[in-house]
């Protein structure tokens, strides 16, 4: 799936209407296309039938603790970033069954289920939602890592694997970013490079800076596999020239420069250092333990499992759901939980996220995307706690000094 | 007997989805724990290394993880000592032989056996820690010519909560191990010993430069175990530990079992201790 | 004569007096005697004068509490090489404990009263016993917290 020399890249710059086709197109082979919609007041990833389903003409504002979506962007397809959803919704569904139970006899019967057959397109994935994409195919073995548990210790989820190989990525490069986006010092985007069939990138007429009304947009298509290559001919449009493969850089250019926030470097080996930093316990001052931003994450896959039985209590069904590492009773065994504080279940997400994560699966398990700054409801930022406790070590060591 | 374990591979399952075990039949053991011997219903055998575990499950209730107990030579019959403390397992002790349990695994890290080729052995557990050393026990005495002395250090509540006591009669009896054990309380005029597990530590035989000590113990009693094995001589890189977490799928998919970065279910329960070490002082990680 | 020098040298071998300047250790020595105790037989009761620490030789002996109108429990048990006693140091110098012998024990028994009595005048004396006998309490106390954290968490719940 990955073509990232140029060589073998083909590229077209087409209209609205060509995007148009290609959802049609698509639409017809796959079982349904999704794409980003307006729900809610957010950006959501549903069903979309044609480029008029989608957020047009809208720019979201984001900060700590803070979303709105707003008009502003005239005829612009993708002026918006991300909302509260990733695409773990639909790869990584939050219910699944695991298996089914049936008493008989003196025992009882286990049914395995079908394998997902669903072919979905993912229409409209940014680059940090393909890096995070990248990272849950190494938590769940459908990608080889060098991590710690690798060869026979990783197992593979075979439902999401399924999943994964039936799904048609259509990405889209970032034309701005929220105040809460870092995927630049993450090495996330703005620009993707590989993962996907297909990537646009949305071209504003010429020579606007600003987004207007009746602006003209332009798209550069550029292929990422055969098939997504194999489905460019279809969409009407003419090759790239130069001129265009040059525009689109200066898109993802300029939404790089105007990126506020970046992580600071080495934040892995940096937090495992600083297990026992007072920040840790200032953070849990203000940390509700809400779990939003677990839920909003796009690479967050804790788990739990429930059963549930019926009414007679000879049928069960296992359960496999969303679950968060902020819960009090996550860490539970016998007696009482190993994290019970807000400080130490805090530290556990953040040092997982940024730092154990790469012991695990050889990659950090952030991109960038900022979900959960905006949506934690007391705006604490991932990015500020690693830096405050960067500064206090630089100002630690220049006091010995 | 000597040589490797069979080295089977149960059949490609997925992980997620378990076997159905049928019990033979139901021992009771010493406070509140019980064991129990299970026969795959499908009658294909069941392979495992010392230390590993499985999910077990009760039909509507919910799954546990246990370690295994048994001879892992034995592929056909599974047995599990359990301990009951939750409302699986309180289920689990209510089953009689007929009925049926679901398994998952083996999962998890053994115990380290070949690499202790050529040293003195040592085991360090109390109370129900014995029910995961037995495998290994038995295995280790399986290759008896392979390592030095062979000790165990075993410590329980009273003489009342000894568990597999006639077991340990029987190692006491051999000419080529070394058994002792130890209470916290006896009766006035009780001629045993009475102290902690660390003082056999301190007693027992063993060539502290070249023994491996396995200790399995909750995790509030390793690490005076490991003081202990260290005022000894025996270093960090030569005790293995078992260590327990929350675990819910045994595969490193839903994230409950992780200290640190690993996942308790995949990287252990089995650690050699310097891989540790330096996590293991952190508080609630 | 003989059994005299025969305790010093025992006593210069182990580790409890092992680096205790010469001088001091003769005074201790001159307060020694051998004891024997057969198995079952009490070396002292909770509540009898304190005037001797012993150190064991050979054989164990079992630390027992007792518990009026129930059986006695015993807390601990003492071995070889190890030093039992410290009643002596603290007033008002009585037992806290019952210690038997478990099986034959050899002890030697050294006379605390009459070191109290030399302590007084001598506080070099004074200074090298408490300095040993401090670490040992402070490890006893320790193993103690750990058992009784034990005896509380496990089986747990």
């Amino acid at each position: 799936m990955d073509r990232s020399t140029t060589t073998d890249v083909r590229r077209i710059v087409t209209d609205r209407k060509g995007l148009d086709t290609l959802v049609a197109a698509l639409g017809a082979e796959y079982d349904a296309v999704i794409g980003p919609r307006v729900s809610g007041g957010a950006v959501t990833y549903d069903p979309i039938a044609s480029t008029a389903d989608l957020p047009v003409g809208m720019v979201d504002e984001q900060e700590g603790g803070h979303y709105r979506l707003h008009d502003g962007a005239g005829d612009a397809l993708f002026a918006y970033t991300v909302g509260p959803q990733s695409w773990k919704k639909y790869l990584y569904p939050p219910r699944q069954t695991l298996w089914r139970g049936t008493r008989h006899g003196g025992g009882f019967a286990v049914e395995a289920p079908p394998a997902p057959t669903e072919r979905l397109v993912f229409f409209g994935v940014r680059p940090c939602e393909l890096a995070a994409i990248a990272i849950q195919d190494k938590v769940f073995g459908a990608a080889a890592h060098d991590g710690r548990a690798k060869g026979e210790q990783q197992y593979t989820d075979t439902g999401y694997a399924a999943r994964r190989a039936a799904s048609f990525i259509v990405a889209v490069n970032c034309g701005r970013a929220s105040a809460t986006c870092f995927c630049a010092s993450m090495d996330t985007g703005p620009r993707a490079r590989s993962g996907y069939d297909l990537a646009i990138t949305e071209i504003p007429p010429e020579p606007a800076p600003e987004l207007t009304r009746d602006a003209g947009f332009t798209y550069l298509v550029e292929s990422g596999s055969e098939r997504g290559e194999a489905l460019l001919d279809r969409l009407g449009g003419r090759p790239a020239a130069d001129g265009d493969i040059q525009a689109a850089e200066s898109v993802s250019q300029a939404t790089r420069a105007s990126m506020k926030r970046e992580m600071v470097p080495d934040a892995a080996p940096l937090l495992a250092r600083n297990l026992d930093h007072p920040r840790w316990d200032e953070v849990a001052e203000r940390c509700l333990s809400c779990a939003n931003c677990t839920m909003v994450c796009p690479t967050c896959f804790c788990s739990t499992v429930e059963d549930t039985t019926d009414l007679t209590g000879d049928h069960v069904e296992r359960w496999r759901r969303w679950d968060s590492c902020f819960t009090l009773d996550f860490s539970y065994i016998h007696g009482g939980s190993i994290r019970r504080d807000t400080r130490s279940r805090y530290r556990q997400w953040m040092t997982h996220k940024l730092s154990s994560w790469e012991e695990q699966f050889g990659t950090s398990g952030c991109t960038g995307c900022g979900r959960c700054i905006t949506w934690c409801p007391v705006g604490i930022d991932i990015t500020e706690e690693a830096r405050a406790i960067h500064e206090s070590e630089r100002r630690a060591n220049e006091g010995s000094a | 007997m000597d040589g490797a374990l069979p080295s089977l591979r149960p059949a490609a399952t997925d992980p997620m989805v378990p076997r159905t075990f049928r019990i033979i039949r139901r021992v009771r053991e010493v406070d509140g724990c019980f064991t129990l011997h299970l026969h795959a219903e499908d009658g294909r055998p069941f392979a495992y290394k010392p230390g590993q575990f499985n999910m077990l499950y009760v039909f509507g209730v919910g799954e546990v993880a246990i370690s295994i107990s048994g001879d892992c030579r034995d592929l056909n019959k599974l047995v599990h000592t359990v301990r009951e403390v939750g409302t699986v397992t309180k289920a689990m002790a209510r089953l009689k032989p007929g009925d049926v349990i679901g398994v998952r695994g083996p999962f998890g890290n053994p115990w380290p056996i070949e690499e202790a080729y050529g040293n003195d052995i040592l085991f360090v557990t109390g109370t129900i820690g014995l029910a995961p050393l037995r495998p290994l026990i038995y295995e280790v005495l399986n290759r008896r010519g392979h390592f030095g002395k062979v000790v165990l250090c075993y410590g329980s509540r009273g003489m009342n909560d000894i568990l597999y006591e006639k077991l340990l009669h029987q190692w006491r009896g051999r000419f080529d191990m070394q058994v002792h054990v130890t209470v916290h309380t006896g009766p006035a005029g009780y001629r045993g010993r009475v102290g902690s597990v660390a003082n056999l530590i301190k007693i027992a035989r063993f060539d502290p430069e070249s023994t491996i000590a396995y200790v399995c113990r909750s995790e509030t009693m390793t690490r005076p175990a490991v003081q202990t094995l260290h005022d000894r001589g025996v270093t960090s890189d030569r005790i293995y530990v078992t260590l327990e977490r929350n675990m819910k799928c045994g595969v490193g998919f839903c994230g409950h079992c992780q200290m640190g970065g690993s996942f308790m279910c995949k990287d252990g329960p089995v650690y050699r201790y310097d891989t540790i070490e330096s996590i293991f002082s952190v508080r609630e990680l | 004569m003989v059994a005299i020098e025969g305790l010093g040298r025992l006593l210069a071998e182990h580790p409890f007096f092992h680096d205790m300047q010469p001088d001091i250790r003769e005074i201790v020595v001159g307060c020694c005697a051998n004891a024997h105790y057969r198995p079952g037989e009490y070396m002292f009761k909770e509540g009898s004068k304190a005037d001797h620490f012993f150190l064991i030789r050979q054989g164990s002996v079992a630390v027992e509490v007792h518990a009026p109108g129930r059986e006695g429990v015993v807390v601990e048990t003492i071995g070889e090489g190890d030093i039992i006693g410290w009643s002596w140091l603290v007033p008002p110098y009585v037992w806290t404990f019952d210690a038997r012998a478990n099986e034959q024990v050899r002890a030697v028994t050294i006379d605390g009263a009459c070191l109290r009595r030399k302590i007084a005048d001598n506080h070099e004396l004074g200074y090298e016993m408490y300095k040993r006998f401090i670490p040992i309490m402070g490890r006893r106390i320790a193993e103690a917290r750990l058992r009784i954290v034990e005896l509380a968490t496990e089986p747990s719940e």
